[in-house]
């Protein structure tokens, strides 16, 4: 194929401005195939494909479309994770195209995502085009947003296309300006193979399927090929393209062309994002830059409710890890809640999706203990420790100090609410950088927060301090050093260890404080008082108390209706089995999520 | 000799049902009544087919209200009883009344009819409480029942009262205890309110917020304790965790509930414990009055559940540890032919080390903080 005929792009846009709707659109108002290949039996290994049942969606897609000015042209569009966790999947997903759709919400404007993606992109020096989605929307103010998009981002944007992807209106206009406005890729077939890999799927039939962008050369059937930084060698045993829904074989795909190869591959971790796809015998002389050991950000134990499942959890990780490169997990053990495993993720919401797929897909009843940032503790005898498990920290007498991990913030925020996100950041130990105002009454606030502090609950912090309105971005900066301590709780004079974290000196009093307030809110009264005292360095700096249950009896006439009451105390202890037995109380399992979100109140 | 079987014959009508009742019963119409006591009549007549063999010790009318039957219902199926079953000379025979709904005459009646203990539904001497619960009539009306009641003859009663109510205080609890026990019933019951799913009580107290609104747990549990002490004063002893009665005026209908006797419920949703099975009768009005027991019974029944040898140990505890004086080893072992003690060692080992449980051979019975913790203990035996 052409490659002048080929577009590589992709669509960038804050949450919920209508990317998947436009996807969607653009999907249905082209074809499949192209002509020629509509002639050439690829419909058969459709089938083939279908007998399979391998439907999976992708990541991508291939469409063709029939331009106005007569010819067919090869669409690639690439998708990206929507959210800060997924910052360098989308890097790699950009580095993968040649353009990029830029799409503001008519009557939001630009968001904080929207300002990050778009320089990301101008980072990979993707050619942007702009379109202005929601123009159906009552409040839609399209030739604000479009003076907005020119004044901040400083791209052209007076003749973007006002649509509406919902009712498709303009997607035409969407069409010719992906065919018009973004360039055609560049490269040579004849160079040896470079491919970038943007993307994997475990499939159990056929291993790893690998989602590549070809930069130079070919590659087919028989390929024996190297992954520049895993430095894995396979033979190809596969490659195609995407159909909407389909992995659809061809014969071979040269400079310029998207698609997938599969060669027998057990392991997503012998494919990372962001390698290099290279020949074996003929290698490229450089491998592509930007290419990262992806590494967790946040851990935290994941422990099953009920201790015998604990095989059907570390399964249940095995199978999620085949998909997931960046999913981190290690057999770990609590005195309080038994074998479980600490488990890495690239930040809150890759792990509540984890938690999720586990609960909903392996049917598991989790207990989470508090998420924790890497902390590193340099020691007195000059060991550096990275530290993910708060029981794991040393002596105090034996530390020299500690650092933590510290990220670059950027919030964007209607005028009206800089002053309570403000408070909020320096709540949250944040350290001022800058404020910067645009047109439209909107901020962005640049702050340097400490990762702790962001963790559990500070977006949802964020959305209620203002109703809503304000967006999040941030990258790592690096370390910093601290005055960090480990908080313990106590339940009944014992140190429940799943409850420990790593707090702020200056917080610990506080967040001690209002655990122990919590805690005596989930632990229910037992036969015996139960102090819950939370400690620093075995100081103990708040403290609460469970009474003692004094009455549960089922006082009541229930005639000969015995089921009845059986029914009622098998639902009674039912319930008791949810709990944790630590020492000699009973703590349901809700009591070790509570403590995360102390904020919500 | 013959077996023993109670009968518990169900009236599923009210004059208006209250805010808290959770039971099977509902308003309904003198025709629907009439409708409803034809059927009983012969169910009565069908089920006595089946038990040739034993002898009625015990009949309970329980609802509902069976005191907003006319008297002449109560008399006919009492007739149907004693026609179709042997009913023993001493059985104890009572019906659950309501004041304001008794009246001279019914009363005179239903003691003609056979009828020897009342259960008066009370629940409070304030009649600030008595609208609270819905309750259809005033202490006033309570005190004229009770004396029509002794008038006639009825010279073993009982008063429920309800501890708990939305507003209450241990003050006004410990009023209404008092003014019932001066008039010297034979036997009190007091429960506790129980906030119970689908209640009109449940919409209002059933929440988070609602439950602030209720005596707190230990209001609650004062009450609770007040209870025992003040109808000690009078004479009364607790012999089951909310039943008291001066000596020899224990229920024994409810007693066989609580030692294993077998039972028949007859009517509308009343359960049964027969020959270890335990079911209950058809819930709903219209399929039980459409069902042709003389050609096949078993459409009346629902949820039939054969009990093993381990059901019928677990219902022998939980059951019988409601009583004060416990559950009999002796007992248990003719029973089962097992020893109690051993079978149960590491439950009641432990909970006589919380000191829940006490042994006073051949009994194991629950100490005073064990009848406050009843669940505690009966959990570990389910």
């Amino acid at each position: 194929m052409d490659k002048s005929k080929i577009r590589n792009f992709c669509i960038i846009a804050h949450i919920d401005h209508g990317k998947s709707t436009l996807s969607d659109r653009i999907i249905e108002q082209t074809g499949l195939l192209t002509s020629r290949e509509m002639q050439n039996q690829v419909l058969d290994n459709m089938d083939l494909e279908r007998e399979r049942g391998i439907t999976i969606k992708s990541q991508a897609v291939r469409t063709v479309y029939r331009a106005k000015d007569g010819n067919e042209y090869m669409l690639n569009l690439i998708d990206t994770p929507g959210h800060v966790d997924f910052n360098y999947e989308v890097s790699r997903s950009l580095a993968a195209c040649d353009g990029a759709i830029l799409v503001v919400d008519a009557a939001q404007g630009i968001e904080a995502q929207t300002l990050a993606n778009v320089y990301m992109a101008l980072d990979h020096d993707l050619e942007i085009f702009t379109v202005i989605n929601k123009i159906d929307l009552p409040s839609a103010r399209p030739d604000d947003v479009a003076r907005e998009v020119e004044d901040v981002i400083g791209i052209e944007a007076m003749s973007a296309p006002r649509i509406s992807a919902k009712n498709g209106i303009g997607i035409d206009e969407v069409l010719e300006g992906i065919v018009h406005s973004l360039p055609a890729p560049s490269g040579d077939e004849k160079a040896p193979l470079k491919a970038l890999i943007f993307d994997s799927l475990y499939d159990s039939y056929r291993g790893v399927i690998v989602f590549m962008r070809i930069f130079d050369g070919t590659i087919r059937k028989g390929t024996r090929v190297h992954m520049c930084a895993t430095g894995a060698d396979v033979d190809v045993v596969e490659v195609g393209y995407f159909g909407a829904g389909q992995f659809i074989p061809c014969e071979e795909l040269s400079a310029g062309m998207v698609g997938y190869f599969t060669a027998s591959i057990k392991d997503v971790r012998q494919t990372m994002v962001g390698d290099t796809v290279t020949e074996t015998d003929n290698p490229c002389a450089e491998a592509l830059p930007g290419y990262k050991k992806v590494t967790p950000m946040v851990y935290c134990g994941l422990y099953p409710a009920d201790g015998r499942k604990y095989p059907d959890l570390r399964d249940a990780l095995e199978k999620l890890q085949l998909n997931d490169a960046s999913l981190f997990y290690e057999p770990e053990t609590s005195i309080a809640l038994g074998f479980g495993f600490r488990c890495g993720f690239l930040g809150l919401l890759h792990l509540e999706i984890v938690q999720e797929r586990l609960e909903r897909e392996y049917s598991l009843d989790l207990v989470t203990t508090a998420p924790s940032v890497i902390y590193k503790i340099y020691r007195t005898d000059g060991d550096i420790i990275e530290l993910t498990n708060p029981t794991n920290m040393p002596d105090p007498s034996e530390i020299e100090h500690m650092e933590e991990p510290i990220v670059r913030a950027e919030i964007m925020v209607t005028k009206e609410y800089v002053g309570s996100i403000m408070t909020l950041c320096q709540e949250r130990r944040g350290r001022y950088l800058s404020t910067e105002y645009m047109e439209m009454n909107r901020a962005i606030l640049r702050y340097e927060l400490p990762l702790n502090e962001i963790i559990y609950d500070f977006f949802d912090a964020l959305k209620s301090k203002s109703r809503g309105y304000a967006s999040l971005d941030y990258e790592l900066k690096g370390y910093e050093t601290s005055k960090l301590v480990k908080l313990d709780i106590l339940v009944n004079r014992e140190e429940v260890d799943a409850l420990s974290f790593i707090v702020h000196a200056d917080t610990a009093y506080e967040r001690g404080r209002r655990m122990c307030e919590r805690l005596k809110e989930e632990i229910p009264r037992q036969l015996f008082e139960i102090p819950i005292q939370a400690a620093v360095n075995s100081k103990i700096i708040a403290r609460e108390t469970v009474k003692a249950m004094r009455k549960d009896v089922l006082a009541k006439c229930y005639g000969g209706d015995i089921t009845r009451k059986k029914k009622l105390l098998e639902k009674q202890k039912e319930g008791k089995k949810r709990m944790r037995q630590v020492g000699n109380v009973e703590i349901p399992q809700q009591a070790f999520m509570s403590v995360l979100k102390l904020d919500e109140e | 000799m013959g077996k023993r079987i109670q009968l518990y014959i169900h009236i599923p009508f009210c004059v208006r049902k209250c805010r808290y009742c959770d039971f099977l019963s509902f308003p309904a119409q003198e025709f629907e009544m009439d409708m409803y006591v034809r059927q009983l009549i012969e169910e009565i007549k069908v089920q006595s087919r089946f038990y040739t063999d034993y002898t009625v010790s015990t009949i309970f009318f329980g609802g509902g209200t069976p005191s907003i039957l006319k008297s002449v219902y109560i008399t006919n199926i009492m007739s149907a009883v004693y026609a179709n079953w042997v009913v023993e000379a001493s059985a104890e025979i009572s019906l659950e009344a309501n004041p304001g709904t008794l009246s001279q005459e019914r009363l005179l009646n239903y003691k003609a009819a056979g009828i020897n203990r009342l259960s008066i539904g009370l629940q409070s001497a304030n009649d600030t409480e008595l609208k609270v619960l819905g309750r259809i009539h005033s202490f006033e009306d309570f005190l004229t029942s009770y004396e029509y009641a002794r008038d006639a003859g009825f010279d073993n009663i009982n008063v429920d009262l309800i501890s708990g109510i939305p507003g209450q205080n241990t003050d006004s609890w410990k009023n209404s205890l008092r003014r019932v026990a001066m008039l010297k019933p034979e036997h009190v019951s007091a429960y506790s309110l129980i906030v119970e799913e689908g209640t009109p009580f449940h919409d209002i107290y059933g929440s988070e917020e609602g439950r602030k609104l209720l005596p707190d747990e230990d209001t609650d549990r004062e009450m609770y304790h007040a209870t025992a002490a003040i109808l000690r004063e009078y004479g009364y002893s607790r012999y089951e965790i909310s039943n008291y009665a001066r000596k020899g005026c224990e229920c024994r209908h409810n007693l066989g509930y609580w030692t294993g006797e077998e039972y028949l419920g007859l009517g509308l949703g009343a359960s049964s414990y027969t020959m270890n099975r335990r079911f209950h009768v058809e819930k709903d009005i219209n399929n039980y009055l459409h069902i042709d027991m003389n050609r096949d019974i078993t459409p009346l029944y629902e949820d039939v559940q054969e009990l093993t040898a381990e059901d019928r140990m677990s219902e022998f505890m939980i059951l019988g540890l409601r009583l004060t004086r416990g559950v009999s080893s002796a007992e248990f072992a003719e029973r089962f032919g097992i020893n109690m003690i051993d079978r149960y060692f590491y439950d009641i080992d432990k909970h006589i080390r919380h000191g829940l449980l006490e042994s006073n051979p051949p009994y194991i019975r629950l100490t005073e903080k064990g009848l406050d913790l009843a669940n505690v203990v009966m959990q570990d035996f389910v």
